[in-house]
């Protein structure tokens, strides 16, 4: 059974449709790069996987003991978190927010859960230090430990690597490949990075004048990718 | 320093100096406790708006010679905090625009009605203290102070109870809908107390210095603390220290109390961005 699923999905806003008849489904452990031109509507459709958005037609299904609010999703940075004073641990705890409800307070286990992932994503050195002081590529980090607390099985990332340096954005790919190999996460990227799209995802969807979605290899081969590959040509 | 005491303590007899250094302490303490959230959700001007908007009911609340005017007021604070908030998520007019409309036009508004209206001979007078509170908190009667506390104890209990949850939708709304926690309820819980707030407040600084009181505090512990649970505490304990002084000056010294309070705040500022500056300067 797939864990997340799209059938026929219509999405647009003040009625202009941007994504039309979309299907596709992930695989529990599955590692699916998102991949498009700007205003291909990439943004939108993970808004709408997540709930956040209505669809103008269509469905979209999560299965496998998944539910929808337990993706786990690791969103583009925003302005305000880059002056925001809070640490490290603070931040990923919040991840946990999602299942306490009405609680005030963190449970013992949501605490647990919080602790293992600093573990996972190798940010115990600066669980006390304050977010706005580290690198970009420890502050994607962060944001990922705090999607996994949120998580359960699948993570979703929306452009993991766009602001990182090429040294931290190897460290952000070699981590997520091993969430994705090692602990069975399934992971869905949006990215421009088409090579590193082929070189680590199982499936690709492209969205954009030409709608594609398949396994690597056919991606390679169906020509979609060109110009966005290196050595590739624009038709 | 015998003699500051000494006039201290006469001055302590009297009940509403008494009244009002409870009542300025516990709104120093709660506008300190949002402040943190508004200024880093860049609601900043919210406080500016509806301070406005609570002048606007004030007026109204004179020209009806309401004795008690609190009650009104605060419904109607309140009523337009949802209402900016609700602007916020589907806009016709965006945020900043929303806030400054509605605050200068109960500003005129208010201003207006005490024009045509009023029957008090000293007007401007009456104007001066509502937007700068120089004297009202001085003439606080002892339901006031009453009332004041109950809302005040009610919004330490909401913002401690809700404190976890006010961190996750401040820091990433979109992460915080998108793991199940209802943002649009806790947004809505923050304008609620923060109007809650700004009404109190009125009576301490007037309604133009209102953000001053929710920004000083949050801004200065800003500059040095790194947590948000640190930076919260900070603003608390540092918002209570300076309106405590500030009152206590301007009883000293015969100056206006909303004003003073301020001043206080801004010395304060300038004090902790020094230190951020030399903690900087030793890191390197």
């Amino acid at each position: 059974m797939s864990v997340l699923s799209c059938r026929d999905v219509c999405l647009g806003y003040d009625g202009k449709t941007i994504i039309s008849d979309l299907n596709f489904e992930t695989d529990q452990g599955d590692y699916l790069c998102i991949a498009g031109e700007n205003g291909s509507g990439k943004s939108t459709l993970i808004k709408a996987i997540l709930g956040l958005i209505p669809l103008s037609s269509g469905k979209i299904t999560t299965g496998d003991g998944v539910k929808r609010n337990e993706i786990g999703y690791l969103p583009q940075q925003t302005s305000i978190q880059r002056d925001f004073p809070a640490s490290v641990w603070e931040i990923v705890l919040s991840g946990c927010q999602g299942g306490a409800g009405m609680r005030p307070f963190y449970s013992k286990a949501e605490k647990q859960t919080a602790e293992e992932n600093i573990e996972k994503t190798g940010i115990s050195a600066f669980k006390k230090r304050c977010y706005r002081e580290l690198s970009g590529g420890q502050q994607q980090r962060v944001l990922l430990a705090r999607a996994l607390c949120a998580a359960r099985k699948m993570v979703l990332l929306d452009e993991p690597v766009s602001a990182l340096d090429p040294i931290a954005t190897a460290e952000m790919y070699g981590l997520i490949e091993k969430l994705n190999k090692e602990d069975k996460i399934t992971v869905i990227m949006v990215s421009h990075d088409i090579a590193a799209a082929v070189k680590y995802a199982d499936k690709i969807l492209h969205l954009g004048k030409t709608v594609f979605f398949g396994s690597k290899d056919e991606y390679v081969k169906s020509g979609v990718s060109f110009g966005f590959l290196p050595g590739g040509e624009v038709k | 320093m015998t003699e500051f005491i000494s006039k201290l303590s006469l001055y302590l007899q009297y009940p509403f100096v008494r009244y009002a250094l409870i009542v300025g302490v516990l709104i120093a303490l709660c506008s300190s406790l949002l402040g943190v959230t508004l200024v880093l959700k860049r609601y900043s001007f919210i406080g500016d708006g509806l301070s406005h908007v609570a002048f606007g009911a004030m007026a109204i609340a004179a020209v009806l010679n309401l004795t008690n005017n609190m009650p009104l007021v605060l419904a109607v604070t309140v009523v337009c905090a949802v209402l900016l908030l609700r602007t916020g998520e589907n806009a016709k007019i965006k945020g900043d625009a929303a806030i400054a409309m509605i605050s200068v036009g109960a500003l005129a508004i208010g201003y207006l009605l005490m024009n045509v209206f009023s029957k008090s001979s000293n007007l401007s007078g009456d104007v001066c203290t509502t937007l700068f509170g120089s004297t009202s908190i001085l003439t606080l009667g002892k339901t006031e102070v009453v009332l004041c506390c109950a809302l005040s104890a009610l919004v330490i209990i909401v913002f401690m109870f809700f404190y976890n949850k006010i961190f996750c939708v401040t820091f990433d709304e979109t992460f915080a809908r998108a793991s199940g926690v209802k943002a649009g309820l806790y947004n809505l819980i923050i304008a609620v107390v923060t109007a809650v707030i700004i009404v109190l407040a009125m009576n301490l600084v007037g309604s133009l210095l209102i953000s001053a009181l929710v920004i000083f505090p949050a801004l200065s512990a800003m500059r040095v603390f790194k947590s948000f649970r640190s930076v919260t505490v900070c603003s608390a304990v540092l918002s209570v220290f300076c309106a405590l002084s500030g009152m206590l000056i301007s009883i000293m010294a015969g100056t206006p109390v909303g004003s003073t309070v301020v001043a206080v705040d801004i010395a304060a500022f300038a004090v902790f961005s020094l230190i951020s500056l030399i903690k900087r300067g030793i890191a390197k």
